[in-house]
């Protein structure tokens, strides 16, 4: 058997298994009792050459219809951003992507370093004190903000908002259900959370209430009046968020928040169909030790030079074991990468102006649908994304959008009975005024 | 500041520098204020770096070179199956048609992925010997704690709710017992016998009503195959347990031994070690979870599935546990996994085990006369050693770590699994050539020399790293974890 991947030849082979004291590579096996041994060939696909199994490979992707080749108003929690050219020449170098965990700082400290940074910048975008190196994505962060949260204040009532990203809720659900955690959902009154109803939900047992800013439906939600309930109760105040909005929003550490939680996705991350992503969770200082996942920190060594090390680990299930409030170990470390170069690409200056246009531009977006005679449902203060009623199901529409290039928005009606027909529609800082205008009359002439 | 420090970007930031280019701005731009609610146009602006293009290039290269992964260097880091990242992986996974695919579009603009998705799962089956695998865990204790759901939702659906215990062995890892924790289990551990396997005896007497899962890795991370796996899973089987394969250390057994055929139950892979999704420095792995029929109507929603020529995204589960994850589990490194197990065939993937074996022996071999070697016999893909005999001459495990990295290595797995003493844990995969392997066993040799003769030159190791030891109880005690100006 001779493959570019393995380097043994005969003669090492012959060498080695002398060394041993053996005969035969099978002899190793011996140890795999008879019954248990599997004998032959797996039943799967032969080996192809490299030219065969590209050549393969590119035809498979190249049925699928992309953001490249399409003009993309689809969002629901993952976005079509500009990404600077640059991330993937930096997440190239194998000397990260290639890389294990730093555990050995003293030959990781350039990962080490670049971790610090990212942390430091989630830090700045959600203006909380620490925040960890990273997470599986926003979903299963949202799901160990409330485990935090219940774990902290001993109750076991989340409350999460119906805005908060169905995707997300989800798989919330099944990590309480492992905690006996009760997960209630908070309604939502013309496109944010119902204030009201949440007051009377509140008490003695309630651990945390979620909610997204920008929520599912795009909308701005009142963090102050939700921060004063949820405190009012000694509960916690987690918000899920956008990071990118976050450049133009005021950031919910400064409402108060006590965990905010997102996807930095819109920082020079690929949609590469849901994933790999890059959740990011942040905390006040008072919850630093009960944060889950890898933490970096600053310190010197013997001759004083500035070093970074992998800390606090007394929290992670290597050492805990099972008395471990997280199992996370495996995070999305270079994906955190490329989000800390996006991030320093887009700067200070970058990351208002990046969120600004997707303001502008969606607002644009909006206008020109209700000039165009469509109802835009729940309409009021929004960032990139916003509901448009349709008189046809959007499966259907999102066909015959898709025969002239365009990915129409997502299918409310998939996740809300009261919003089937109903479809959200992001739009982000790539688009052109053409191309929305190309959309608005599209799905005029589909609505006639 | 040392003179000798790199700096950290928001030291090289410079005010109205930029390293951006944003699409044009064609949309007429109104006023902000009102077009956010009052007082929540964000006031003070976050504080990013302001640098150019070629600074930024500049800054994460300089970076780049204070790390090493494994195209610096051998990585024989025990457990972690420091293989080699093929490159053909990293093109095929960056095609237009994979890396920019929306995950909510309509499926019939995306049947190529999902073809490639099913057939990875048909190829994860065979591999197993399961009878079905979901790709939805975004890491192996994603997917521990996904299969471990699964067993909860079993037992719950046969109104079996008396199950609350997983047993672990003393060697597993430590996500193993974490996981179960996260799954609302409580955890009890089975000693190994001073051969390094599991004690059927122990196995017997814990066991019981309660069980609900045993969680094993075979071979199990001191590198030994559990000869008396089928054993072991009737003891489980015959309580009403289910058994787990933790999956970490596959590499060792491909084609020669499948989980499904060793009486396992449910299986995770970890994508990124043996199937080659880089680590990328901590992350993104991939976790999928196999089971056998029985569990198949728990897995998580959505399955891919396939109806006549139509690839399909199968939510009608009404047993299903849920989501695990918003999505379809890591995509890209799926695509590398499949990517790899294209490019290795039947045939390959069979040398891929044999050759991580006969590595791993002839290393364990080489260093037996040198180091303490507890367990004499032959290992699978790792082997464990230990520092005892060192340690007495004033030379820690941790020392002679550290002493590798002067001679550009990266250390095995140290002080793990925690049965064995002074642990060294070694994991040379089947990628690594002959001269490479005596080229690192020759070091440890010299080591082990320098350690009865000069051993100060290993206590105080590394000499040439860009940075010495670093005060780790200082950074614990006061945390700096963030940029704070000077």
């Amino acid at each position: 058997m001779k493959h570019r991947y393995l380097p043994m030849t005969e003669q090492d082979k012959k060498a080695m298994l002398e060394t041993i004291g053996v005969s035969s590579i099978d002899e190793l096996f011996s140890d795999i009792p008879e019954k248990v041994r599997f004998k032959g060939d797996y039943n799967i696909k032969a080996a192809k050459s490299e030219t065969a199994l590209m050549k393969e490979l590119f035809i498979l992707a190249d049925r699928n219809a992309d953001l490249k080749r399409n003009v993309s108003f689809l969002g629901a929690g993952v976005y079509d951003h500009y990404m600077p050219v640059i991330v993937d020449h930096v997440i190239s170098r194998s000397e990260f992507y290639t890389a294990y965990t730093p555990y050995q700082p003293e030959i990781s400290q350039g990962e080490l370093q670049a971790i610090f940074e990212f942390q430091t910048m989630i830090c700045e975008l959600t203006g909380m004190d620490v925040a960890n190196s990273s997470m599986y994505d926003g979903g299963t962060a949202l799901a160990e903000a409330a485990m935090l949260s219940a774990g902290h204040t001993k109750r076991k009532t989340i409350l999460v908002s119906s805005a908060v990203h169905p995707e997300y809720r989800d798989v919330l659900k099944t990590y309480a259900k492992g905690q006996y955690l009760e997960v209630v959902e908070v309604p939502v009154k013309d496109g944010i959370t119902d204030v009201e109803v949440l007051k009377g939900l509140v008490n003695e047992d309630v651990a945390a209430v979620i909610v997204q800013y920008p929520n599912f439906f795009g909308r701005i939600e009142p963090l102050r009046e939700v921060e004063e309930i949820i405190h009012a109760n000694k509960g916690m105040f987690v918000v899920s968020s956008n990071p990118l909005s976050l450049g133009l929003l005021t950031p919910p550490g400064k409402f108060g928040a006590d965990i905010v939680i997102g996807d930095a996705q819109p920082f020079g991350i690929a949609t590469a169909f849901g994933g790999p992503h890059c959740g990011y969770f942040a905390v006040t200082n008072k919850l630093m030790r009960k944060v889950p996942g890898r933490l970096v920190g600053q310190t010197v060594d013997d001759q004083g030079r500035r070093g970074f090390v992998l800390t606090l680990q007394a929290r992670e299930q290597h050492i805990r074991r099972e008395k471990a409030t997280s199992n996370i170990c495996s995070n999305q470390a270079l994906n955190a990468l490329a989000a800390s170069v996006a991030m320093t690409a887009l700067g200070k200056k970058g990351v208002r102006e990046m969120a600004a246009a997707n303001l502008q531009k969606a607002h644009y977006a909006k206008i020109a649908f209700k000039e165009a005679g469509f109802e835009v449902v729940y309409d009021g203060h929004s960032f990139n994304e916003f509901v448009v009623k349709l008189n046809k199901p959007v499966k259907e529409v999102n066909q015959k959008l898709l025969q002239k290039g365009i990915i129409g928005g997502y299918d409310l009606g998939r996740d809300y009975t009261e919003l089937s027909n109903h479809m959200l529609i992001a739009v982000t800082e790539q688009r052109t005024k053409e191309e929305i205008d190309t959309l608005v009359k599209e799905l005029g002439d589909l609505h006639a | 500041m040392h003179n000798q420090d790199q700096a950290l970007i928001f030291e090289s930031s410079t005010p109205d520098r930029i390293g951006y280019s944003l699409p044009e701005m064609d949309v007429q731009e109104l006023d902000l204020h009102s077009l956010l609610p009052e007082g929540y146009l964000r006031e003070e602006e976050a504080n990013l770096p302001e640098v150019s293009e070629l600074d930024i290039m500049r800054h994460y290269t300089a970076l780049s070179k204070r790390n090493h992964g494994l195209d610096s260097g051998f990585y024989p880091l025990g457990s972690c199956t420091m293989k080699y990242n093929p490159k053909i992986n990293e093109n095929v996974a960056r095609f237009n048609g994979f890396a920019h695919l929306h995950p909510l579009q309509d499926e019939s603009s995306v049947q190529g992925a999902l073809e490639l998705l099913y057939d990875l799962q048909q190829h994860l089956i065979e591999i197993t010997g399961m009878d079905e695998v979901t790709l939805q865990p975004a890491a192996g204790a994603h997917g521990e704690w996904t299969g471990l759901m699964l067993i909860r939702a079993f037992h719950e659906a046969n109104g079996d709710l008396n199950r609350t215990k997983v047993i672990v062995p003393d060697s597993a890892h430590g996500t193993n017992p974490a996981s179960a924790t996260i799954a609302g289990f409580d955890t009890i551990t089975v000693k190994s016998t001073d051969q390094g396997l599991v004690d059927l005896e122990d196995l017997r007497r814990v066991v019981g009503e309660d069980t609900a899962a045993l969680m094993l890795t075979n071979p199990n991370t001191l590198g030994l195959f559990e000869e008396h796996i089928l054993e072991i899973a009737e003891i489980v089987h015959d309580a009403g347990g289910k058994i787990y394969y933790d999956g970490a250390n596959l590499n060792a057994v491909l084609s020669k031994a499948r989980p499904g055929d060793m009486g396992f139950d449910v299986v995770h892979l970890n994508l990124h070690k043996t199937f080659t999704g880089p680590h990328g420095g901590g992350g993104p792995g991939s976790g999928p979870v196999g089971v056998k029929a029985d569990l198949i109507p728990f897995l998580p929603k959505p399955i891919i599935s396939k109806r006549g020529d139509e690839f399909v995204l199968d939510y009608d589960r009404p047993q299903s546990i849920g989501r695990v994850k918003p999505f379809y589990g890591n995509f890209g490194i799926n695509v590398r996994a499949y990517t790899y197990i294209r490019s290795m065939g039947p045939d390959g993937l069979k040398a891929v085990t044999e050759y991580a074996v006969l590595n791993a022996n002839y290393m364990m071999r080489r260093l037996a006369e040198h180091y303490d070697l507890p367990f004499d016999k032959h290992c699978k893909h790792e082997f464990v050693l230990s520092g005892k005999r060192q340690k007495k001459l004033g030379v820690r495990t941790l020392d002679i770590a550290k002493r590798l990295l002067d001679f550009g290595y990266h250390p095995p797995t140290i002080y793990f699994p925690l049965n064995v003493e002074e642990c060294i844990m070694i994991e040379p995969t089947e990628t690594e050539s002959k001269e490479t392997l005596d080229s690192f066993v020759d070091i440890m040799i010299q080591i082990a020399k320098e350690a009865e003769e000069n051993p100060e030159v290993v206590q105080e190791a590394p000499h040439t790293t860009v940075v010495g030891r670093l005060d780790e109880t200082t950074a614990a005690r006061k945390p700096i974890l963030k940029y704070q100006k000077a």
